[in-house]
């Protein structure tokens, strides 16, 4: 690697780690108001959820493996899937994504911590207050009749599904009070990542010389704002229908389920996108740092994760093609949905452009990066077959759908994500994870995804629909299940390869220094890990890679941007 | 089908791409140090890759609008059949309104000659939660709403048993509230509609168990929720039994409409059907003998 900087290796050198009394380091991380410490909290406790939520996808696939299966009831069915997408998408994907902001931001724009910390904290602790009563559920959902327990009204709980009448018991408040509590949580991370990124720039950091993952990082937390009150709105009036006799929602008394479908979806496609953003900026840095190479047209990425960030408010009836909207209604939103993948696009031919001419160098990151590219690629292209309303009328509410949205989130998501640990793992713990065991968990996890979610595909074309806990035989299902079982368990043994290389690494990893991957943001300028304030002394940039303009003083970035 | 094709187009154009990057351009031990030229980016080839995908998306968008102004607004023939859905938790309701018959789980339809169309439109509302109705040989998908009404047609051409299920999570048993549509020729589906429009038998002087079965149902709870045409059941809760012995299936498709099928389910629908609204109705055994031969003769 590049040769290290002399004022860093010294502070380096400087730091010790004692052993502290356990109860001490207790309070610490309880009572912390540090963006990376928080950051952290984020990232276990979605690391945690991810295992819960993938646990009870390997048991959805087990009971669909072969036909007329009686391996769980189907009450407990219904739970897991409206658990799963529950668990995935709150509890697992925004918190871990959060998490990366948190610890990431400041670091990258060369401020010592968020502009509201004691904020950060709260927005923590409220948000885990939510998973956990998420999951109390199983334990308190059994309301007045022993009915109930843990939802199982789907992750967008349709009305009148949701009506006390067709949900008695309490599970169905469980997942709106948990959602609600979370969604506090994740605006307050939102309040501050912006915040922090309008004020808090070092020296030299004009807004188009941030790096790419802040610059997502904002366009996520502007969504935020959009996107999650309407999911408080509607699930304040699904409370105010379940028990002051509203009737919002309540088709027997002229309510109306549409209604629901348009606030949930107004909130729920952002929400995707708000996990998506994100891992586009992981990507965004760890290519070029790994082809070598600047990242390739950096204005227009800019303006096309804007573009999508905008776009994304109006695509969201895409999700209710099938709901009778009429011709006109159908309409607009196949067009706004085909114009998202025009910026969407953009960005996958600018990562291509930065790969082109580099030296491509396929350490584990990188190779998570690479399948992230056909992965993502693949995803957008069934979503555009998806968008055209006649294609969708046939496919959406089937597995073909979920073969599409979970090659987004698992795919695309996951995939980048995985990249970013090993990534910037050693920033954070100050240790290498292991290559080895990093290759097992890449070649697990791919060929599991592959033989899970392409076969998917066929399963839905096939006309099998989506939540159904058992399905006849004769069909042409059987087999293309039991495949995907299959994979789902190769998936599990990958993930949980990749959890004991985190734990292996934080005691045996190679020493990394402070600059392991050769890269050229800031937060590569700090120790491994960085002391509580960040910097030293504040940082001045001339450049959107100031690493690089110290290690090539002959030939800055300055000269060209 | 033009919107398969393009995408696989591009699929394959930028996979390739991306395969040839990766190879083309991957480090190899005899590189030197020495980092590779700094392209920053380039406008010209950024134009283009903003201003081709813009044009596929304009072509996809109207030839998209084509095909749904085809389907959604398309005239309606006079010649069209009306039937009308009532989705419930967990099976289906069909009225024929202009024709006065009333069923349930299985849909019989006239097949559709191309020179003198005779589509079925289909009108779409449900009884509690969100359903829809997919059965993908015949069309794509509609949702049956609550307090909503949608339309869709089908024109089937060939005669047949088209499958399909429901297709919006409706609760409990949405995976076994299954779709069958019988596509009939014009001759068969006539005749099927006047077995339909007739009421139930009422002489069964020559079958004592049924004659006893049907006392016993006329006085149980039966009749609150199920229709017998011509007799005192008139309950609209659950699927109407007038003809139930001429259909292939009970339980709204999962299961074979066989006399044994039929006593186990009226013993105990959960046993067959877990989380199914009908209630075990805790029948002895002899009624349940009764009550099935009973059954077993309306056709």
């Amino acid at each position: 690697m590049a040769n290290a900087i002399p004022v860093l290796e010294a502070i380096d050198q400087t730091l010790e780690t004692k052993r502290r009394p356990p109860l001490d380091v207790v309070y610490e991380w309880v009572s912390t108001v540090d963006h990376k410490k928080i950051g952290l909290m984020y990232i276990a406790y979605a690391l945690l959820f991810l295992l819960i939520g993938g646990f009870e996808a390997v048991l959805i696939r087990i009971q669909l493996a072969v036909p007329n299966n009686h391996f769980v009831s189907p009450q407990v069915f219904n739970r897991l899937f409206t658990m799963h997408g529950t668990t995935m998408v709150f509890f697992m994907g925004m918190p871990i994504l959060f998490g990366f902001g948190n610890y990431l931001v400041p670091l990258m724009i060369g401020a010592r911590d968020m502009a509201f910390p004691r904020l950060n904290a709260f927005s923590f602790w409220i948000s885990a207050f939510g998973g956990l009563l998420l999951y109390f559920s199983y334990l308190g959902g059994d309301g007045l009749y022993g009915m109930g327990s843990a939802p199982d009204v789907g992750w967008f709980a349709y009305a009148p599904l949701t009506a006390r009448i067709f949900s008695p018991g309490h599970s169905t408040d469980y997942w709106t009070l948990s959602l609600l509590l979370t969604g506090i949580g994740t605006t307050g991370t939102a309040l501050n990542i912006m915040t922090t990124t309008i004020c808090m720039r070092c020296k030299g950091m004009k807004l188009t010389r941030m790096p790419l993952f802040v610059w997502l990082m904002v366009v996520t937390s502007f969504l935020v704002f959009v996107a999650v009150s309407p999911l408080t709105a509607a699930q304040i009036m699904l409370t105010l229908d379940r028990y002051l006799g509203a009737h919002f929602f309540d088709t027997q008394a002229g309510g109306s389920a549409v209604l629901w479908m348009h606030f949930f979806w107004i909130f729920g496609h952002p929400e995707v996108y708000i996990l998506v953003l994100p891992v586009f900026g992981f990507v965004s840095e760890i290519i070029p740092v790994f082809s070598r190479k600047a990242i390739f047209g950096y204005p227009a990425m800019v303006a096309a994760s804007v573009a999508i960030g905008f776009i994304s408010l109006s695509v969201w009836a895409h999700h209710m093609f099938t709901v009778g909207m009429g011709p006109a209604g159908n309409t607009f939103f196949v067009f706004s949905t085909m114009v998202i993948s025009v910026p969407t696009g953009i960005k996958i031919f600018n990562w291509l452009g930065t790969l082109w001419g580099g030296k491509i160098i396929f350490k584990v990151p990188m190779m998570f990066c690479i399948a992230f590219l056909f992965q993502f690629l693949v995803a957008g292209l069934t979503g555009i077959m998806l968008s055209a309303a006649p294609f969708d009328w046939q496919l959406a509410g089937s597995y073909f759908l979920i073969a599409h949205f979970h090659y987004v989130l698992v795919g695309a998501i996951v995939t980048g994500l995985f990249g970013a640990f090993y990534y910037w793992y050693p920033k954070v713990t100050g240790r290498m994870m292991s290559e080895t065991l990093g290759k097992w968990h890449f070649w697990l996890f791919i060929i599991g995804f592959h033989l899970t979610f392409d076969f998917m595909h066929l399963t839905g074309t096939l006309g099998m629909p989506r939540r159904i806990y058992t399905y006849e035989a004769g069909r042409g299902w059987e087999g293309l299940n039991l495949i995907i079982g299959i994979g789902a368990l190769f998936q599990t043994v990958g993930t949980l390869i990749f959890v004991y290389n985190l734990v292996r690494s934080y005691y045996h990893g190679e020493i990394a220094g402070h600059d392991p991957w050769d890269a050229w943001t800031l937060e590569w300028a700090t120790p491994s890990p960085p002391p509580a304030y960040n910097f030293a002394v504040e940082p001045t940039v001339r450049s959107r890679r100031p690493l690089w303009d110290l290690k090539h003083p002959e030939d800055q970035d300055e000269n060209y941007e | 089908m033009l919107v398969l094709s393009v995408t696989l187009v591009i699929f394959l154009l930028v996979a390739s791409l991306l395969l040839y990057v990766l190879i083309r351009y991957r480090q190899r031990p005899s590189d030197s140090e020495r980092e590779p030229a700094q392209v920053y980016g380039s406008n010209q080839i950024e134009l283009s890759w903003t201003v081709i995908p813009i044009l596929i998306v304009v072509m996809l968008f109207l030839t998209t609008t084509r095909v749904i102004l085809d389907t959604e607004a398309a005239p309606k023939p006079s010649s069209a059949l009306d039937v009308t859905v009532v989705g419930h938790q967990f099976w289906w309701e069909y009225r024929y309104p202009k024709l006065g018959v009333v069923t349930a789980n299985e849909l019989h339809v006239p097949i559709s000659d191309p020179a003198k169309p005779t589509p079925t439109y289909l009108s779409l509302s449900s009884a509690d939660t969100d359903h829809s109705f997919w059965v993908p040989r015949l069309a794509g998908k509609t949702d049956l709403i609550p307090n909503r009404l949608n339309t869709m047609w089908i024109d089937p051409q060939k005669p047949g048993l088209y499958l399909g299920q429901c297709a919006q999570y409706c609760g409990t048993q949405h995976a076994l509230m299954l779709l069958r549509v019988y596509a009939q020729s014009p001759e068969d589906f006539a005749a099927w509609i006047k077995q339909q429009q007739r009421p139930a038998e009422q002489n069964l002087s020559g079958n004592s168990a049924a004659a006893e079965g049907q006392t016993v149902f006329m006085h149980s709870a039966c009749i609150n929720c199920h229709t017998i045409a011509g007799t005192v059941a008139s309950g609209r809760y659950g699927p109407d039994l007038t003809h139930v012995a001429s259909r292939d299936t009970i339980a709204s498709g999962p299961v074979k409409n066989t006399p044994e099928n039929l006593r186990q389910w009226i013993a105990d629908p959960n046993s067959m059907k877990p989380g199914v609204l009908m209630p075990s109705m805790h029948l002895n055994d002899h009624d349940l003998d009764v009550i099935t031969a009973y059954l077993t003769t309306l056709h």
